[in-house]
């Protein structure tokens, strides 16, 4: 029964977005304002379709019935509600079914607010959106159906333990997806300009805010990623370039590249057509980040099993590339270049050397990743690229992005004198020697974190000056603030990487029970292993009391937990965490009958401080929309009108 | 100014531009070249590692395999392990340091990260058991099926850092 509804609801999805794909073209061609309204409603239909379906296979996972076979393949009932209704993103083809859904909903959101705006553009927007809907509905009619009929049995094996395991690992796929999916719109918006020919003021303003969306959402994912990987994986680090982890981050360098060119094309109406190929680039490497982490290319693990999937998205990613490639190369010389660039010490210089690193660190890690499979291909030898290649070749691009992000707002647009760069630039250094001598002080001696931190300092000390001056010559937009504040992140946030990864402590010791282990200030004593029942796994539990020269700071619980279905325990490690850093406790192995266990105690410090500023870029991120959703709601015309009066008004 | 030479002047900004783009190019991937070749980490079984002789050593290698039946040996006072890994026809034996994982067994595939050493033995930083999310009971007395023990190999979880 819902197999069957499922099924049909997602081949007339396959249908009403081809049919709505190829009417917008047809509306986009003929200029035909009544085919643009059918291609509106086409969208809509898609979104409700694929929210109904997902509403099908929720309805299944929670009624738990085993003849759909995705029910069959992740359902268990002895999980808890929660892990239940996550289910639908634990595996290969829910996934798929949650991105349809996601997508849905971004498309008719985005038609929506577009419904009275932008005639131009809209129709091959709309177009470009349901062609990738088209697509993915295809992947779940076909390859990746999740309603097949399967004979029902009694009980399944319940999702991937590792989602079961923590919080974290539920809530990080949707803001991947959220992320990941809301790239289709710019990629739609930007592929109109490209198929008009012109890049125009008013698509700027939806273009700047539907990139906006995702690269907040994707700035989230990223950020839980590396914090589940902290809190699971019990390596005591959060980020080990891993091919998937990589996935991720090469959208989100592009993106932010493009967020900060098209603030250039807004002010000085240039740099139109590069502005455009990064946001093609944005959604390719999407597309690429899914078929890395969908087709079981890289067995790490977030990746699934071998499926006739990974083909399909590659043929997909192959048709794109070539389609963004024609496209570019049909049409990138008409975005007519209007501006010039006056200098390059200017804010937009700045700005270009800013895309210029954003761009160099994507290829490095684009290469490094991809590298180990044309090798494979090619020669059909087995190897990964180690982690110091990425480390060697990123810290120097990274620090000098930070000193940009001081620089950069230092200077005024267009031409200057010499003189007031002088006053612009040389400031600054203050914040620079505070911020080392800090640094030096907190016992930083690598040479790459202390140059992090001296210009963290100096853009620091730019990023407040620029947020609080009384002098400034006009009323900062919200946002100006906005972006000030995600700046403000982005240096906490490389401060802590610097330090956290370069300052790291771990020793390993072996602790019987009743007994003691130092380890620098701190020492541990086995309290007790005990083992414990849960409905969904067992686990043994080794209780640790935390003390700091000699004054008890908590009780650590770091556990073997065993699931139902499992071969293997997995062991989770618990962490005390405090401002100045994180004591952090990881499991080698317990055992029960002699009473000892042996730990990997690793200290690392201001780690927790990634979090809490990536939450800080969210937040300036979201704040860069919010006046954007009054604007847009009050009707979109009105509101690009202001906006290029606000940004002319400079 | 006029038209032509601001023309003029966009021209030579754009080669100069082209040819800064070029050069950048060039360099950059010479640097990623070089970083690439520096740090590659080879997947081996014990079959291909000593079939790699000299170049076994000093290389970063992950090795794969399953623990020999009766080799484990651990030493006492200190958590460190000895055990050979071996796949259908040949055998390493392997020193690691740090105490290995719960699930550490004979019999179980494991990848071991490290390189060849004089003493002609492979000297392991960090010791992995495979996971394996469905349930399967581990095969007994099975000859390694290649298939499976490169699944094994990549099966890197753990492995970071």
């Amino acid at each position: 029964m819902n197999a069957t509804a499922g099924r049909l609801l997602i081949l007339a999805s396959l249908l009403v977005s081809t049919a709505g794909a190829l009417v917008a073209f047809a509306a986009g061609r003929s200029r035909s304002a009544y085919g643009l309204k059918w291609a509106q409603r086409f969208a809509y239909l898609f979104a409700a379709l694929m929210v109904g379906a997902t509403a099908v296979m929720e309805y299944a996972l929670v009624t738990h019935d085993f003849s759909v076979s995705y029910v069959a393949q992740v359902g268990s009932r002895s999980t808890p509600l929660w892990v239940t209704m996550a289910s639908l993103w634990s595996s290969l083809e829910g996934s798929l079914l949650f991105w349809g859904c996601v997508l849905g909903l971004y498309v008719a959101v985005a038609t929506w607010l577009t419904r009275n705006a932008y005639e131009e553009y809209m129709p091959d927007a709309i177009g470009v959106w349901l062609a990738c809907a088209a697509f993915f509905s295809f992947l779940l009619a076909g390859p990746a159906n999740p309603f097949v009929l399967v004979p029902a049995q009694l009980d399944g094996p319940g999702p991937n333990p590792l989602l079961q395991n923590h919080l974290l690992m539920v809530v990080h796929p949707p803001f991947l997806y959220l992320g990941y999916v809301g790239m289709t719109i710019p990629f739609g918006l930007a592929c109109a300009a490209l198929i008009k020919g012109k890049l125009g003021p008013s698509i700027l303003k939806p273009l700047r805010e539907s990139l906006m969306l995702p690269w907040v959402f994707l700035t989230f994912a990223i950020m839980l990623g590396g914090w589940w990987a902290y809190e699971v994986l019990g390596w005591g680090g959060y980020w080990a370039w891993d091919p998937v982890e990589n996935a991720s981050l090469l959208p989100w360098l592009t993106a932010t590249a493009a967020l900060h060119s098209i603030i250039v094309v807004e002010r000085r109406r240039v740099l139109k057509g590069w502005t455009v190929t990064l946001i093609l680039a944005t959604f390719l490497l999407v597309i690429l980040g899914t078929f890395m982490t969908r087709s079981g290319v890289f067995n790490s693990v977030h990746s699934f099993t071998q499926s006739p999937i990974g083909p399909t998205i590659l043929a997909f990613l192959a048709a794109l590339l070539v389609f963004s490639i024609g496209l570019l190369a049909m049409r990138i010389d008409r975005l007519e270049v209007e501006g010039n660039f006056e200098s390059a010490v200017s804010r937009e210089g700045m700005m270009l050397f800013n895309n210029l690193l954003l761009v160099v660190l994507t290829f490095t890690v684009l290469v490094g990743t991809v590298f180990p499979l044309v090798v494979e291909a090619i020669r059909g030898r087995q190897m990964s690229v180690g982690r110091p290649y990425f480390d060697t070749m990123v810290v120097p691009a990274a620090a000098l992005l930070v000193f940009l992000i001081g620089v950069g707002p230092a200077l005024p647009w267009g031409k200057t004198s010499w003189k007031q760069i002088r006053r612009a630039v040389l400031p600054p250094l203050i914040g620079a020697m505070v911020f080392l001598m800090a640094g030096f002080l907190f016992g930083a001696r690598n040479p790459w974190t202390l140059l992090t931190i001296a210009f963290g300092g100096y853009a620091a000390q730019v990023t407040l000056w620029q947020m609080r001056s009384p002098f400034a010559q006009v009323q900062r937009s919200p946002r100006r603030i906005a972006a000030y504040l995600v700046h403000a992140g982005v240096v906490i946030v490389m401060i802590a990487i610097a330090i956290s990864s370069t300052m790291r402590y771990t020793q390993e010791v072996h602790v019987v029970k009743g007994g003691t282990a130092t380890v620098g200030a701190w020492t541990i004593t086995l309290a007790g292993i005990e083992q414990r029942d849960e409905p969904n796994r067992s686990a043994t539990v080794a209780r640790f009391v935390v003390a700091k020269n000699g004054v008890t700071k908590t009780i650590l619980e770091p556990r073997m937990n065993q699931y139902e279905r499992m071969r293997e325990p997995i062991g989770t490690p618990d962490v005390y965490s405090t401002i100045g850093g994180d004591f952090y406790l990881s499991v080698m192995n317990i055992d029960p009958a002699e009473q000892s266990a042996a730990v990997n105690v690793i200290i690392t410090p201001l780690v927790g401080w990634i979090w809490g500023a990536v939450i800080l870029m969210g937040l300036g991120g979201l704040m860069a929309l919010v006046p954007a959703f009054r604007f847009a709601f009050a009707g979109a015309p009105r509101a690009a009108a202001l906006t290029l009066a606000r940004s002319d008004g400079v | 100014m006029n038209p032509t030479a601001t023309f003029l002047m966009r021209r030579r900004s754009r080669l100069f531009i082209l040819g800064a783009v070029v050069v950048a190019a060039i360099a950059f991937t010479v640097i990623a070249a070089s970083g690439i070749s520096q740090n590659l980490v080879y997947y081996w079984t014990p079959t291909d590692l000593l079939a790699a002789h000299g170049k076994a050593y000093g290389a970063t290698i992950r090795l794969g395999g399953m623990v020999t039946p009766g080799s484990i040996r651990r030493t006492s006072g200190s958590s460190a392990v000895e055990f050979d890994v071996q796949d259908a026809a040949h055998s390493v034996h392997v020193r690691s340091r740090g105490a290995p994982p719960q699930m550490f067994r004979e019999e179980i595939g494991v990848v071991v990260e490290g390189t060849m050493v004089s003493g002609g033995y492979f000297q392991s930083d960090r010791l992995m058991v495979s996971h394996n999310n469905q349930y399967r009971p581990p095969a007994r007395g099975h000859p390694i099926d290649k298939k499976e023990m490169e699944r094994l190999i990549r099966s890197t979880e753990g492995l970071k850092d």
